[in-house]
């Protein structure tokens, strides 16, 4: 078969949504667009058919800086141990209301 | 730079070590994402997998969208449509997975068009009539839905992410499908011989789609083990048989199976020889509208370069000028 | 005598109805699988749109007729759509020029129609007035793109354009069964809507770099029921399954 134009199926986006109800904006998946308005319209069509939105956010996937797996130890693991932090560490005489 | 996206591997740094590590993350349920290191075997068969599901997704637009223009009522021109555009997303989101593995689109669907990326063989079965697309719903996104429930859990994160979703919205194409199939079952005599006529056409072939036999599935065993694929091709079928011949029962139409009978030890619908022949000829690229298919993509693609070449120009034109 | 609200319902109700059908044509072989995507959504609103005009001249006709027998069982000559949305689909060009002038129109007038004293009519127009305004912008934006942008898109589209002009005056299309709704506020004066329309859609065709056409409208007469010769094939294969089997549910 002859070749195939490689012609480019635009840039990659992000895709970030808002559910109805106040929650945050989420990791909805990606689209290709050439330009913001494009991919704002295209994130529209494909990731909010079902109502699933209020609101979307798109971003240029090359946009994202992101953590990567060898930083996980570091980043992460110290967070988890950290007990102090967390309410139930407390405590609180028996009978007594906090709040 | 790309932060979200596998990084390069050098193929000739397979590591023990890290092979080993990998392996045990499999064995403890973990998720695979596109950034943690992976043998690079493994990458090439999420990609080809992939690929060739989302492939499949654009390729099976055509056989249904075929009908949209006759669909007989408001109604079923609307959800035909809605399902047809849903295939569209799907092929989107597994696409949109597939290039985290360091693959651009753009190539994807060249290997597509050039004849050199498989995709599922039901899609190379012409639609004759409209209880064709009561058939392909009910049968056919009723076969991927075993497949698909089934990849939800698999392995590679962005893969089993696409598949939740697309899993959601595939439940409304299996009953839209079975509901036509029950409306023309109990309908005028034609209706019924036309319903019967594309079950008798799309039921063995449906269940190729899960597959050969698995002595005979080369990838079978390595995808098994990298929880990519969680059960067997047999397995499927049997389930997908199982939940499928009450349902025929139910309206009245038979399976073309002169050999299908009841277990009922085993509780099983067990079934006849499936011709492999057929399927391996329709894989080659031999089935009754595999040409077709193609050049129908083919052709929009083409017909579409200068549509997609002029959001690009301008695009480049308006970014540079909010950049001077 | 046919009452003037089913004339009406069935002309703004066909123009959906034909429309959709051809944005549907592109169903698996748009430019990009993201356009795919989103003609489909413009086609699934303008048919939901058509379902509604249709269902409620139904019931307005009150014979036992419903939507589906409106839709298939009429003949060419009973439609009542204007012939822009008719044309054969074009290339990706035509069907965004189209939209766009089609569009800027049924903005207007469900924005006008939402306002009429019959409360089921002004519901339907208020519903599709929203969706109108999204297929407005998505046409709007291609167009800009289209026109501004490669040699060759920008020859197709002023090519397009050219072709497309001549049919916009059916849009303001008035008789006896307009009045007669005027006459009770239920529907707007249509050559209100003219200037409006005709500022909007310039605006976005010369930022596009378009030329706008200086050809005078054709004559034509789909209001009234005599269309192109492409409605005909049209139908032929719309109509196809539901009258090969007459009395059948779907």
């Amino acid at each position: 078969m002859s070749e195939v134009s490689s012609s480019s199926q635009w840039p990659l986006w992000e895709v970030f949504t808002q559910p109805p109800g106040g929650g945050p904006h989420e990791h909805a998946g990606s689209v290709h667009a050439p330009d913001a308005e494009l991919a704002l319209q295209n994130a529209r069509d494909t990731y909010t058919r079902r109502g699933e939105a209020v609101s979307i956010w798109v971003v240029p996937s090359d946009a994202i800086v992101a953590s990567s797996p060898g930083d996980a130890g570091p980043f992460f693991e110290p967070g988890n141990e950290k007990p102090y932090r967390h309410p139930q560490f407390y405590k609180v005489p028996r009978g007594v209301k906090v709040f | 730079m790309d932060r979200t996206r596998a990084p390069q591997q050098d193929p000739a740094a397979e590591n023990p070590e890290k092979l080993a590590e990998f392996e045990a993350r499999l064995g403890r349920g973990e998720t695979i994402e596109p950034k943690d290191w992976m043998p690079e075997r493994y990458r090439k068969q999420l990609v080809r997998m992939m690929s060739q599901h989302a492939h499949s997704e654009v390729v099976g637009m055509l056989p249904e969208g075929n009908w949209i223009t006759r669909a007989p009522s408001l109604r079923r021109k609307l959800t035909l449509l809605a399902k047809v555009q849903d295939e569209a997303g799907h092929g989107l989101y597994i696409y949109c997975g597939t290039e985290t593995l360091g693959v651009d689109r753009s190539e994807l669907i060249g290997q597509l068009l050039a004849g050199k990326a498989k995709y599922s063989s039901i899609f190379n079965y012409p639609t004759l009539t409209w209880a064709d697309m009561g058939a392909i719903g009910w049968l056919v996104d009723g076969a991927a839905i075993v497949n698909q429930t089934v990849l939800a859990k698999t392995s590679y994160g962005p893969y089993a992410r696409a598949m939740i979703r697309i899993c959601k919205e595939e439940n409304f194409h299996k009953r839209q499908g079975y509901e036509i199939m029950s409306t023309l079952a109990a309908g005028t005599p034609a209706q019924q011989r036309m319903a019967q006529d594309a079950l008798n056409r799309w039921w063995w072939p449906s269940l190729m789609m899960f597959g050969p036999s698995d002595k005979d599935s080369p990838n079978t065993g390595e995808l098994l083990r990298w929880r990519v694929k969680r059960f067997s091709n047999d397995e499927l079928r049997r389930r997908f048989v199982n939940l499928t011949v009450p349902q025929a029962k139910a309206i009245g139409l038979r399976i073309p199976d002169p050999d299908l009978k009841y277990n009922a030890a085993t509780k099983d619908w067990e079934f006849g020889a499936i011709d492999w022949e057929e399927f391996f000829q329709v894989i080659k690229g031999n089935g009754p509208c595999n040409a077709e298919r193609l050049a129908a993509r083919r052709d929009a693609h083409e017909q579409g370069a200068w549509v997609r070449a002029a959001a690009e120009a301008y695009a480049a034109r308006h970014s540079a000028r909010s950049a001077a | 005598m046919i009452p003037p609200l089913f004339e009406y319902l069935v002309r703004h109700g066909d123009d959906r109805l034909v429309l959709g059908h051809r944005l549907s044509e592109w169903c698996g072989h748009g430019p990009i699988l993201e356009e795919d995507i989103a003609m489909a959504n413009i086609s699934l609103d303008l048919l939901g749109q058509a379902t509604m005009f249709l269902k409620l001249a139904s019931q307005v006709e009150g014979q036992g007729r419903d939507e589906d027998t409106l839709a298939f069982w009429r003949d060419e000559r009973e439609f009542r759509n204007v012939e822009l949305v008719e044309l054969p689909r074009g290339d990706f060009g035509v069907t965004m020029v189209r939209q766009l002038l089609f569009s800027a129109f049924a903005y207007h007038h469900l924005e006008a129609l939402a306002r009429s004293t019959h409360t089921e009519l002004a519901g339907i127009a208020a519903k599709a007035h929203k969706e109108s305004r999204y297929h407005l912008r998505h046409a709007a934006e291609w167009v800009l793109r289209l026109g501004d942008g490669t040699e060759e898109s920008h020859a197709r589209t002023q090519a397009a354009l050219d072709q497309l002009w001549p049919w916009t005056g059916e849009l303001f299309f008035q008789d006896d069964v307009d009045r007669a709704l005027q006459a009770e506020g239920a529907a707007p004066d249509l050559e209100s809507l003219r200037a409006p329309w005709e500022t909007m859609v310039t605006e976005q065709l010369v930022k596009g770099t378009l030329v706008m056409p200086i050809a005078p409208m054709r004559m034509t007469g789909g209001r009234t029921g005599r269309h192109t010769e492409h409605l005909g094939h049209m139908l032929a294969e719309m109509q196809i399954v539901a009258r090969s089997h007459p009395g059948a549910k779907w």
